[in-house]
C-alpha cells in the first residue's frame, strides 16, 4: 500500500519538476528580453538608426550595420534558397537510392552540425585568399549561404515528404513529365513547409557573428556600400558586392567588448534590434506554418 | 444537304506527317529538357559535397604546413598556448580544457532541463500546452548568440557575483550556464519527438498494468525511445563544443590551463575569434594556428555528429 502511495507521490512530484523545468527556460528567455529592453531602449531614436558608429557612445548609430546586414542577407537568400530547394528536390524526387545519394545524405547531416566558425575558416581560406574577394559583402553572403544550406535542404526535404504519393501518381497518369509534376504539384503543395524552413534558416543567418568575424568583417564602418541602383545606364550596379561591410551582430559584439559602460547600452540597443528581427521572423514562420496547415487537408 | 466529311482526308496526309514529326521533335525536346533539369538539380545536391571537401581540404592543408614547424607531440603535450608571443608555445591543451569545461557546465544544465521538459511535454502536458510551449521554447535557440553573450557577461555574471563574491568578471561558469539554456530546445524537442514516436500501445499496456504516468514515462517510454534521446544528447554536445560568441564574450580570452569553472579561460572557438579580430598576415604561423584549432574543433564535433546520425537512423528503424 505504501508503495502505491510512493508511486503516486513520485508521479505528482515529477509533474511539478516538469513545470519548474519549463519555467526556468521560459523565465531565462523573458529575463534576457527584459534585460536588453531595459538597457537598450534609452538609446532608441531615429538618430540611432540613421547614424554611423562613433567614438562617442551617445552619437553612435547602426546605419552601416543594418544596411550591411540587409545586403549580406540578400546575397545569402539569393544563393541558399535556389541551391537548397534544388538539392532537396533532387534527393527526394530524382535521386535513386545508391551510394552517391547515401553519401550526400550523410554529408548533409554532418554539415548541419559543423560549428559555424569552421565555415568562417573555410571562407577565409577559399573566398578571401584563394578567390581574392577580400572581406566583402559577396564573401560574407556566400559564407552564410553555405552555412544555412544544410538546414534549408533538410527542412525542404521534410516539407516535400509530406506530399502524398497519390498526387504524383495522378500527375504521371495524365502524362505529366517528372519536372512538370514537381514544378506544378509537389512544390506548390509543400510551399508552406518550405517557406517556414527558409524563414527560420534566414533568421539564423541574420544573427550569426562568428563566421563573419573570421572572414575579417570590419567593426568600425563609417560609410555605406555603393548603391545597387544608379542614374545612368544600365541602372543596376553590382559594385556593392565587393565593398567592405559592417553587420549588426559584429557591431553589437564590438560595443560589448568596449570597457566603457556607455557603449554597453549601445550594445543592448543593437542586440535588441537583432533580437526583434529574429523573433519576428520566427513568429512569421509559425503563422505561415499554421496558415498553410489549415488550408491543406488531404 | 450534308456533305460527308471523310474521317481521314487523304489530301492532308502530308500535313499529318509533319505534325507527327513535330510531335516527336517536341518529345525529344522535352526529353532533353528533363535530362538537363535533372543534371542541374544533381549539381545543386553535389554542392554540399564540395563544401565538405573545401572545409576538410583547407583545414588539412594549413595544418600540414603548421605541423612542419611544430612537432605534433608538443602540440598535444605542451601546457602553454602562446603562439603570438616571442616565446611561442603551441600546446592545444589549455584551449581543449576551456572547451571541455564550458561544454560540461552547459550539459549539466541542458541535459536535465531538456529531458524533463521533453518527458513533461510528451507524457504529462495536454496537447494544447504542448502546442504553445514547444514553439516558445524553440525561440531559445533562435536568439542570436551575440545577444546570449551580452546576457552572460552583463546579466548572469553580476548575478553570480552576488552569490560567489570574488568571481572574476570573465569566467567559464556563466558562459557555460548560458550555453546550457541555449541548447535546451535542441535536446528537448528531439527527445520529445523520439518519445512521441513510441507506439501508443506501449503506453496503454503500461497504464493497463496500473502504472502511473511517471512509471510509464521512465520504465516504458524512455527505454523505447533511448536511441532518439541519445541522438539528441550527442547533437547537443556537438552544439555546445562549437558555440563561439558566448564564450568569446563572457569567458575571457586568456589561454590558461585550468579545470576550475570560476576562472577565466579561452576555448578553441574563442581563440579563432580572437585571432580574427587582429590582422594576421596570410601564411604566417599565427594564421595557420587558427586552422589547426579549427581542425581539432571539426574532428571533435564530427565524432558526435556521426554518432548522432547513426543513433537517429537506428531510431527510425525501431520506431
Amino acid at each position: 500500500m505504501s508503495n502505491l502511495r510512493g508511486n503516486k507521490v513520485r508521479n505528482a512530484v515529477f509533474a511539478i519538476v516538469g513545470l519548474i523545468a519549463m519555467l526556468v527556460s521560459s523565465l531565462t528567455l523573458l529575463a534576457l528580453i527584459a534585460a536588453l529592453a531595459m538597457d537598450g531602449s534609452s538609446r532608441f531614436s531615429s538618430h540611432f538608426f540613421f547614424s554611423f558608429p562613433s567614438r562617442f557612445p551617445e552619437e553612435a548609430g547602426i546605419l552601416s550595420a543594418w544596411v550591411g546586414t540587409s545586403l549580406v542577407m540578400l546575397v545569402t537568400a539569393c544563393t541558399a534558397i535556389p541551391l537548397g530547394i534544388a538539392a532537396a528536390v533532387y534527393l527526394e524526387e530524382y535521386g535513386s537510392k545508391n551510394w552517391l545519394t547515401d553519401l550526400i545524405e550523410i554529408n548533409i547531416a554532418n554539415l548541419a552540425g559543423v560549428p559555424s566558425i569552421v565555415y568562417g575558416l573555410m571562407a577565409l581560406g577559399l573566398f578571401v585568399y584563394q578567390f581574392h574577394w577580400g572581406s566583402s559583402i559577396l564573401t560574407a553572403g556566400l559564407t552564410l549561404a553555405l552555412l544555412i544550406l544544410p538546414m534549408v535542404i533538410i527542412t525542404t526535404r521534410e516539407a516535400i515528404r509530406t506530399v502524398p504519393p497519390s498526387i504524383r501518381e495522378a500527375a504521371f497518369a495524365l502524362g505529366a513529365s517528372k519536372w512538370q509534376t514537381v514544378h506544378d504539384h509537389v512544390l506548390p503543395y509543400s510551399l508552406g513547409g518550405i517557406l517556414t524552413g527558409l524563414i527560420i534558416a534566414l533568421s539564423r543567418a541574420i544573427g550569426e557573428s562568428a563566421p563573419l568575424m573570421t572572414i575579417g568583417a570590419l567593426s568600425f564602418v563609417a560609410f555605406l556600400p555603393h548603391p545597387p541602383l544608379q542614374q545612368e545606364f544600365p541602372f543596376l550596379s553590382f559594385q556593392w558586392l565587393m565593398d567592405p561591410f559592417a553587420a549588426l551582430p559584429i557591431q553589437t559584439f564590438n560595443w560589448i567588448s568596449r570597457p566603457q559602460e556607455e557603449f554597453h547600452l549601445n550594445a543592448a540597443a543593437a542586440g535588441l534590434v537583432l533580437l526583434v528581427m529574429t523573433l519576428a521572423m520566427n513568429a512569421l514562420a509559425i503563422t505561415v506554418r499554421a496558415r498553410f496547415r489549415k488550408r491543406l487537408q488531404w | 444537304m450534308g456533305t460527308r466529311v471523310p474521317l481521314l482526308d487523304l489530301s492532308h496526309e502530308a500535313g499529318l506527317r509533319t505534325l507527327s514529326q513535330t510531335m516527336t521533335g517536341e518529345r525529344t525536346l522535352r526529353r532533353i529538357r528533363e535530362w538537363a533539369i535533372e543534371k542541374i538539380l544533381l549539381l545543386a545536391a553535389l554542392v554540399s559535397i564540395a563544401i565538405t571537401a573545401g572545409i576538410v581540404g583547407l583545414l588539412l592543408y594549413e595544418s600540414l604546413v603548421f605541423f612542419q614547424a611544430v612537432s605534433i607531440v608538443d602540440f598535444f603535450t605542451d601546457t602553454q598556448w602562446t603562439p603570438l608571443f616571442a616565446d611561442a608555445h603551441y600546446g592545444i591543451l589549455p584551449l581543449v580544457a576551456g572547451t571541455l569545461v564550458t561544454t560540461a557546465i552547459a550539459l549539466l544544465v541542458a541535459l536535465p532541463l531538456g529531458t524533463v521538459t521533453a518527458v513533461y511535454l510528451s507524457e504529462y502536458a495536454s496537447p494544447r500546452v504542448g502546442e504553445v510551449m514547444k514553439p516558445f521554447l524553440e525561440l531559445l535557440s533562435a536568439v542570436p548568440t551575440v545577444v546570449y553573450g551580452y546576457f552572460a557577461l552583463l546579466f548572469v555574471t553580476p548575478m553570480l557575483q552576488k552569490i560567489f563574491p570574488g568571481l572574476p568578471g570573465f569566467n567559464m561558469l556563466s558562459a557555460g550556464l548560458v550555453i546550457g539554456i541555449m541548447i535546451v530546445p535542441y535536446i528537448s524537442s528531439m527527445s520529445e519527438d523520439a518519445m512521441r514516436a513510441v507506439p501508443m500501445h506501449v503506453r496503454e499496456g503500461s497504464y493497463a498494468m496500473g502504472a502511473t504516468c511517471f512509471q510509464t514515462a521512465f520504465r516504458a517510454i524512455i527505454p523505447s525511445a533511448l536511441s532518439g534521446i541519445a541522438a539528441a544528447y550527442v547533437l547537443g554536445i556537438s552544439r555546445a563544443i562549437g558555440e563561439t560568441m558566448v564564450v568569446a564574450i563572457a569567458a575571457g580570452m586568456q589561454p590558461t590551463l585550468t579545470w576550475n569553472p570560476t576562472q577565466p579561460a579561452e576555448t578553441m572557438t574563442a581563440y579563432i575569434v580572437q585571432v580574427s579580430m587582429g590582422d594576421l598576415p596570410h601564411g604566417s604561423i599565427g594564421y595557420q594556428t587558427i586552422f589547426v584549432t579549427g581542425l581539432m574543433l571539426f574532428l571533435m564535433t564530427l565524432v558526435f555528429n556521426i554518432a548522432g546520425h547513426i543513433l537517429k537512423k537506428r531510431l527510425r528503424r525501431t520506431a
